[in-house]
């Protein structure tokens, strides 16, 4: 399921182009439907003063999740060795369930549909979800 | 945690009724008032037939499903893409009653059709991107609870009379 054909790979890159330079915009919007949509993903930010969806702390981290995105596309021919660190960094210190990957992914899709309507095609659609499952797999590799 | 797909966990059992707020219920009803059957019902079916190509199994009848472009033009993919929707839109009118608005449809779903009842999810999922599409900026994240909140409550309805 998450192996990404030469396909998927020429899909994700050539929609990223044109989607990137609003990558904050998408990060923010896909951080804060998170803690609308799924109230759950709040208790990984319970150190952050103002929860509120909209804050400074949600956009920033949202800016901070795309980038990490971004960072994954150039990397999608080996996001295992790619993300190494990025993994240690959520198996050992933040220790997020991976079944919040899944979530996050899911409102990143649903930005998408909001932002690129015409763009967001099936095809586009198949290998960006699969792009995403692979970079989650590769986050939760260092768990356990 | 769900694992199989995202549309929001809901505990429903047969003596617990769904609560709607009125904004969950002036939502689901203004989306549903706004969208065009005969064209999220399709796009959201044939969305779900290439992005999850394993639901292609139960449209085998249904011709030509070879690629994206084949789906999407395929007209008895857009026919039962509406049929869906107007199943939907049975259970927007019965918000207080889905559970047993939807008893028959589950049982054909189960004992006749034999649908794997996590494939409602990923229809579900297909659905919310389309209607997200649809609406723009106007898909709010309060939106788009209330109206996952509604699916995920179908999702449950379909899949109760399976055993």
């Amino acid at each position: 399921m998450t192996t990404l054909t030469a396909k998927d790979k020429q899909t994700v890159k050539a929609f990223w182009a044109k989607v990137s330079g609003k990558s904050e915009d998408i990060g923010a919007d896909a951080v804060a439907r998170m803690l609308v949509v799924y109230p759950q993903t709040k208790i990984y930010f319970s150190h952050w003063p103002d929860q509120s969806p909209n804050s400074p702390a949600a956009r920033k981290h949202g800016i901070t999740v795309m980038m990490g995105v971004g960072d994954a596309v150039t990397k999608m021919d080996d996001l295992k060795e790619g993300l190494k660190e990025l993994s240690q960094l959520h198996a050992f210190t933040l220790r997020v369930d991976p079944g919040n990957f899944k979530i996050l992914s899911h409102n990143i899709l649903v930005v998408m549909a909001v932002m690129f309507p015409t763009d967001f095609t099936p095809e586009v659609h198949v290998s960006l979800d699969k792009f995403l499952a692979a970079v989650s797999l590769a986050l939760s590799e260092k768990y356990r | 945690m769900p694992e199989n797909s995202v549309s929001a966990d809901l505990q429903t059992g047969s003596d617990k009724m769904v609560e709607w707020t009125d904004f969950e219920r002036d939502t689901i009803k203004d989306i549903f008032s706004r969208i065009e059957y005969d064209v999220v019902g399709p796009a959201a079916l044939a969305r779900c037939l290439v992005v999850y190509p394993w639901t292609q199994r139960y449209f085998s009848g249904f011709g030509n499903l070879y690629n994206a472009a084949a789906i999407k033009g395929n007209p008895m993919v857009s026919k039962h893409g509406t049929t869906i929707m107007h199943g939907l839109d049975r259970a927007v009118k019965n918000l207080d009653d889905i559970e047993n608005t939807y008893t028959e449809l589950s049982v054909l779903h189960s004992e006749k059709l034999h649908v794997d009842p996590d494939n409602f999810k990923l229809l579900a999922d297909c659905l919310t991107i389309v209607v997200a599409a649809q609406l723009g900026k106007e898909f709010t994240g309060e939106v788009q609870a209330a109206f996952q909140k509604f699916l995920a409550v179908v999702v449950s309805s379909l899949g109760r009379q399976y055993h």
